[in-house]
């Protein structure tokens, strides 16, 4: 009779909050959309379409930036991590953030001032035309996709879970595997929407506002975790440990990254030097990721490009510290029972969190439904910003790149390109939703790490070499981007990520030889090196006035776009 | 190629006056330009290296000192915890630092030196 009724008044809360989330999940896309049709129409050149033509300030695309970086993986994962293993979420998010400090110091300003629309234009530069943007081009669509893939895969079980559609359920007469094909497919439409139609100012907006919420959200819900602790962070650290049944441990690194299997020294080192290897792709991704560096092209000018990464690391820093709270906090108010009973990995823990919180805080059972469903509808506004701003960075380079300098050389009008880059969206855009489908079952969470790995290993020498090294050439540039990209994919290839675990991508075969999940203790090394033999074997002079030209304009800015 | 600009002909938006590539190298070989070099690299890449090598030995302690980082601090606060907030700290002070000595010894270089480029001037 008491189950009964408690179960009835738990199908409520649940419907409730399935109603607002859905609400608010209409709102938000209605919203998004009525920005990029108001952004269309101030879209007509290619500037626009590419770079928001250059108008926008420092701290709007330094929201912009937080809005393109902060993935559900930020969001959901790093909260997630920290409520299940405690401490190594934390870990995790440092990498991402002091990678800033490497785009703020080497790359952004001096990228701005030398390019135009894409990664490629800055590489090209002195260089011959057709192989190096060739190069760049298929490294910006494979980091991208890469992504990509792992954002629409994520977003499909992620909607079906903050909609509460569990397994034998329906909803709106759907089960959850058709409710995670219609997200897909709906996140994938949308997200080439806001391309095609609204090109890089469509995208920013909708970044800007995804920031804004994400940021709200994570405050409120900061706010009230440490209200439940008194603001005192010690009682919040040990009230997470002790419920985590795992004591002190909890808040100290090694239950996730690194961890020490007793008796069994090879794997204990294989863990450690897994551990090292990802920190370093995570600090030195972040400057190579084409969906970030064409961010950069928004602003007017190089000051303003350091303005917003200033912007984007204060946001991006907040937010991680706010995770903290978040993690620590679904830890000890929420459970990791309760967590792992809805998703084993972790992701909804913050979503669980602010159920609890709105119950105990905002007014029983409907403040829980509605913190839950303001936090569901801002993560799913995360995805979309993430997503379509992926779609953007890789078809920019089909169309800029591959299109108009490989293909044409260069003799195309700016429509036409234009045309060709909303052409790609659509054809990325459905490879992706096709991809996404297939994979909808697979687990492809580490998709996100090898992305920032490739982009690490094969971006990050190709640009600093650019920049930097007088005597880099073409064979250097294309000999860096080919060997950072395909030492990363062949290695992660043949290790336990993708066969012979049981959570590898394909667990049923066998045919890895490799035993780190993290390629980039070795793939970063071995793209510098590519860079540096291929410029020194091959002997071909570099152009010398096209350098003064570079490093003029990339350190003053005469003659930018 | 014969345009002077990364970008392809396709597009408008060229510079108001596309410098030449003469004065390009002109400035490129100038005294004043070497300054401007000078101060930028002499500022990022001894930071850069600093910051790497900072969240290297975080990234290191957290794989092989444990006993280290599980030294207790303030209550339930310890050395890990603060470590990784350092590492904090220490992003957001390189960053308000950088803004600083870019915005007092590299911009004002850069801005003569891009008028000079603009005027054709060597």
């Amino acid at each position: 009779m008491l189950t009964a009724a408690v179960s009835y008044a738990q199908e409520t809360t649940s419907n409730t909050a399935r109603n607002l989330t859905l609400v608010l999940f209409l709102l938000l896309v209605a919203a998004t959309l009525w920005l990029t049709i108001w952004a269309s129409r101030q879209t007509r050149t290619a500037t626009d379409f590419y770079a928001g033509g250059r108008s926008f300030s420092g701290f709007q695309n330094g929201m912009a930036i937080g809005g393109d970086y902060m993935s559900a993986a930020s969001f959901l994962g790093i909260a997630g991590i920290i409520a299940l293993y405690g401490y190594d979420g934390f870990l995790y998010s440092i990498g991402f953030l002091v990678a800033w400090l490497v785009a703020l110091l080497l790359v952004a300003e001096l990228l701005r001032n030398s390019g135009r629309y894409t990664m490629a234009d800055v590489l090209a530069f002195r260089m011959r035309q057709r192989p190096v943007r060739t190069a760049a081009s298929i490294s910006t669509i494979t980091v991208s996709i890469f992504y990509l893939l792992a954002q629409m895969v994520g977003a499909g079980s992620l909607v079906a879970l903050l909609l509460g559609i569990r397994e034998g359920s329906t909803f709106l007469g759907m089960t959850p595997d058709t409710a995670r094909l219609v997200t897909v497919v709906l996140v994938g439409a949308l997200m080439i929407t806001y391309v095609a139609v609204g090109g890089m100012r469509g995208t920013t907006y909708v970044q800007i506002v995804k920031a804004f919420l994400l940021m709200c959200g994570a405050i409120l819900m900061a706010l009230l975790v440490m209200w439940a602790f008194r603001f005192n962070l010690s009682s919040m650290l040990g009230e997470a440990a002790e419920a985590s049944g795992r004591g002190s441990a909890f808040i100290e690194p090694g239950l996730r990254y690194g961890v020490e299997v007793p008796g069994d020294s090879w794997q204990t080192f294989i863990n450690k030097m897994d551990l090292i290897s990802l920190g370093l792709a995570l600090v030195l991704g972040t400057a190579g990721l084409p969906h970030i560096l064409i961010r950069f092209y928004t602003v007017p000018n190089a000051k303003a490009a350091r303005r917003s990464v200033l912007w984007a690391i204060g946001i991006i820093g907040t937010f991680y510290l706010l995770t903290l709270a978040l993690g620590f906090g679904a830890a000890a108010l929420v459970g990791a029972e309760a967590i792992t009973a809805q998703d084993p990995t972790g992701n909804t823990a913050a979503p669980q969190l602010a159920e609890e919180l709105g119950r105990r805080y905002l007014g029983g059972e409907f403040g829980g439904a509605l913190l839950l469903a303001v936090i569901a509808a801002v993560a799913f506004a995360t995805i979309l910003a993430v997503v379509a701003g992926l779609t953007l960075a890789s078809s920019s380079s089909v169309a800029h790149d591959l299109y108009a300098n490989v293909l044409r050389h260069g003799r195309t009008t700016e429509r036409q390109e234009v045309v060709v880059a909303k052409g790609a969206a659509f054809v990325i855009g459905a490879i992706s939703i096709v991809l996404a489908i297939f994979a909808q079952n697979l687990n492809v969470a580490f998709l996100v790490a090898l992305a920032f790995a490739v982009a690490a290993s094969g971006n990050l020498p190709a640009i600093l070499y650019s920049l930097f090294w007088r005597r880099f050439n073409t064979t250097g540039a294309v000999s860096a981007i080919y060997g950072g990209l395909l030492s990363a994919v062949l290695l992660v290839t043949f290790s336990p990520v993708v066969s012979g675990a049981p959570n590898s991508l394909f667990p049923e075969v066998d045919f890895s030889w490799f035993p780190l999940s993290n390629p980039g203790i070795i793939s970063i090394p071995v793209g510098f090196l590519c860079g540096w033999l291929g410029t020194v074997l091959s002997r071909e002079p570099a152009d010398e006035t096209k350098y003064a030209e570079l490093e003029v304009r990339s350190l003053t800015g005469a003659g930018a776009h | 190629m014969t345009q002077s600009a990364a970008g392809s002909p396709s597009t408008s938006e060229p510079a108001a006056r596309p410098p030449d590539s003469s004065a390009y190298l002109a400035v490129e070989q100038s005294p004043d330009f070497a300054v401007l070099r000078r101060a930028l690299r002499r500022f990022v890449f001894p930071m850069t290296v600093a910051f790497l090598l900072w969240y290297l030995l975080y990234v290191l302690l957290s794989a092989y000192a444990r006993d280290f980082m599980s030294t207790g601090v303030v209550g339930n606060i310890n050395v890990a915890m603060v470590f990784g907030l350092l590492q904090f700290v220490s992003t957001f002070l390189i960053a308000w630092a950088y803004a600083r000595y870019a915005d007092r010894r590299l911009d004002p270089l850069a801005e003569r030196l891009k008028e000079r480029v603009e005027r054709g001037e060597g």
